[in-house]
C-alpha cells in the first residue's frame, strides 16, 4: 500500500489523464500495444518507474485477461480507484474496438472485389507468420532447459495437433510446469 | 434462464462462452486463438475457417490490442451488439480478478512460490502461442503462395527489426494485385 501512495503522490493523475492516457496507447500499436503502454506510463508522463512498471507487466501476465487490459486496471485502479480502473480500461479500448468494427463493415460491403479479398486473405498469412515469429522469439529463453521445452512442445501438440480443450490442457500442464519449475528453483 | 426470452440465445452464448475464455486467457489473447478457433468454428460453428481467417486479419489490419478477433466475431455472430457482449465478456471476469489480486499482489513479490509458477507459466505459453500460429496458418493459408507469405513473414520478422505494420502492407498490396 505504501508504494501506491509514492506514486499516487508524485503527480496527480485526473481521470481525463487516465482517459485520453489510455486512449492514446490504444490507438498506437498495430497487433499488441504494450510497447506504447510502457512509453506512455514510464517515459512520457512518469505515472511509474521503470520497476514499477515491470511489477505491473509481470502481474498481468501471471492473471488470465487480455494482458493489456490488466495493466489499465492496475494502472487506473493505483490512481483513481474502481472508478479509474474502470475509466483507463474504456479509453483503452474505445477507438480500437469502433474502427476495428468499421473495418469488420467495410469488408463486408467490398469484400465481393477480388482485390479486397486478395488483400486481406495476405495480410492474414503474414499476420500469422507474425505470430508464429511471436512464439519462437517468446521462446528463445527457454532453449537451454530441456523440460521447458517439453512442456512447450506437449502445449503445441494438445492444442494445434489433438485439438484438445484448453481448459483440460492447462489443468494438466500447469501443475506439471510449475512442479518442474518448483523442483529446479534456484 | 427460459424465463428471459428478451435476451437472444446467441448473445447469451456469446457471453458465456468468451466469458469462461476470460479465465483461460493465460498469457494474453494470442495464446487463446486454437480455443476460440475450437470453439467458434467446430463446437458452435458461428463462422466457417475461411471467415476465422478474415476475422483474425481484420483484426491484425486495425490499431489496438490483439483481442480486437473476439470483438469481430462477436459482430459477424449478432452485430454491434454481439460485439459490445463478447468484448465485456473476454475483458470483465479477468478484469474483476486483477482489480481483486492487484491488492495482494505486492506483498508476494519474493516469495519463491510466484517465481515458481511465473517461471512454469512461461513454456506453456510458448507452445500456446505457437499452437495458435499452426491454426491460423491452417485457416488462412490454402495456396503454396500464402504459405510463403507466412513463412517468409516469420522468418523476417524474426532476423530483422522491421516494423510488424510493413509486413501486413506490403502483403496486402501483393493480395490486392492477386500476386499471391
Amino acid at each position: 500500500m505504501s508504494e501506491s501512495s509514492t506514486a499516487a503522490e508524485r503527480a496527480p493523475v485526473t481521470q481525463a489523464d487516465l482517459f485520453f492516457g489510455f486512449l492514446k496507447v490504444g490507438v498506437s500499436g498495430f497487433g499488441g500495444v504494450m510497447p506504447f503502454a510502457r512509453r506512455m506510463l514510464v517515459d512520457e508522463r512518469a505515472w511509474l518507474t521503470e520497476r514499477e512498471f515491470t511489477e505491473v507487466l509481470s502481474l498481468s501476465q501471471f492473471l488470465p485477461g487480455p494482458n493489456i487490459i490488466n495493466v489499465s486496471i492496475i494502472v487506473g485502479n493505483r490512481f483513481r480507484g474502481p472508478l479509474g480502473a474502470a475509466i483507463a480500461s474504456l479509453g483503452l479500448m474505445l477507438m480500437p474496438f469502433l474502427i476495428v468494427l468499421a473495418l469488420a463493415a467495410l469488408y463486408a460491403r467490398f469484400a465481393t472485389l477480388e482485390a479486397v479479398r486478395g488483400a486481406t486473405a495476405a495480410v492474414s498469412s503474414a499476420a500469422t507468420g507474425l505470430i508464429i515469429a511471436m512464439g519462437l522469439k517468446m521462446g528463445q529463453p527457454l532453449s537451454g532447459t530441456v523440460w521447458q521445452i517439453v512442456i512447450a512442445a506437449l502445449a503445441f501438440v494438445a492444442l494445434a495437433l489433438l485439438r484438445v480443450p484448453l481448459l483440460w490442457a492447462l489443468l494438466i500442464l500447469v501443475p506439471l510446469s510449475v512442479a518442474l519449475a518448483w523442483r529446479t528453483r534456484r | 434462464m427460459a424465463d428471459s426470452p428478451v435476451i437472444p440465445q446467441v448473445l447469451i452464448e456469446l457471453a458465456e462462452q468468451f466469458g469462461a475464455l476470460s479465465f483461460l486467457a493465460i498469457g494474453g489473447v494470442n495464446a487463446l486463438i486454437p480455443e476460440i478457433h475450437r470453439r467458434v468454428v467446430d463446437v458452435y460453428q458461428w463462422m466457417s475457417n475461411a471467415e476465422f481467417a478474415q476475422a483474425f486479419a481484420i483484426s491484425q489490419a486495425s490499431p489496438g490490442p490483439n483481442m480486437l478477433i473476439v470483438s469481430v466475431i462477436g459482430w459477424k455472430v449478432y452485430g454491434f451488439l454481439g460485439a459490445l457482449v463478447a468484448t465485456l465478456a473476454i475483458c470483465a471476469p479477468s478484469s474483476v480478478l486483477t482489480f481483486a489480486v492487484a491488492h495482494v499482489w505486492d506483498r508476494f513479490r519474493d516469495a519463491p512460490l510466484r517465481a515458481a509458477i511465473q517461471r512454469g507459466l512461461a513454456p506453456v505459453t510458448v507452445g500456446l502461442v505457437l499452437a495458435s500460429g499452426y491454426v491460423l496458418a491452417r485457416a488462412a493459408d490454402e495456396t503454396v503462395a500464402a504459405y510463403s507469405v507466412t513463412l517468409a513473414t516469420a522468418l523476417l520478422a524474426l532476423i530483422t527489426r522491421v516494423h510488424p505494420l510493413l509486413f501486413l502492407g506490403v502483403a496486402a498490396a501483393l493480395g490486392a494485385v492477386g500476386v499471391v
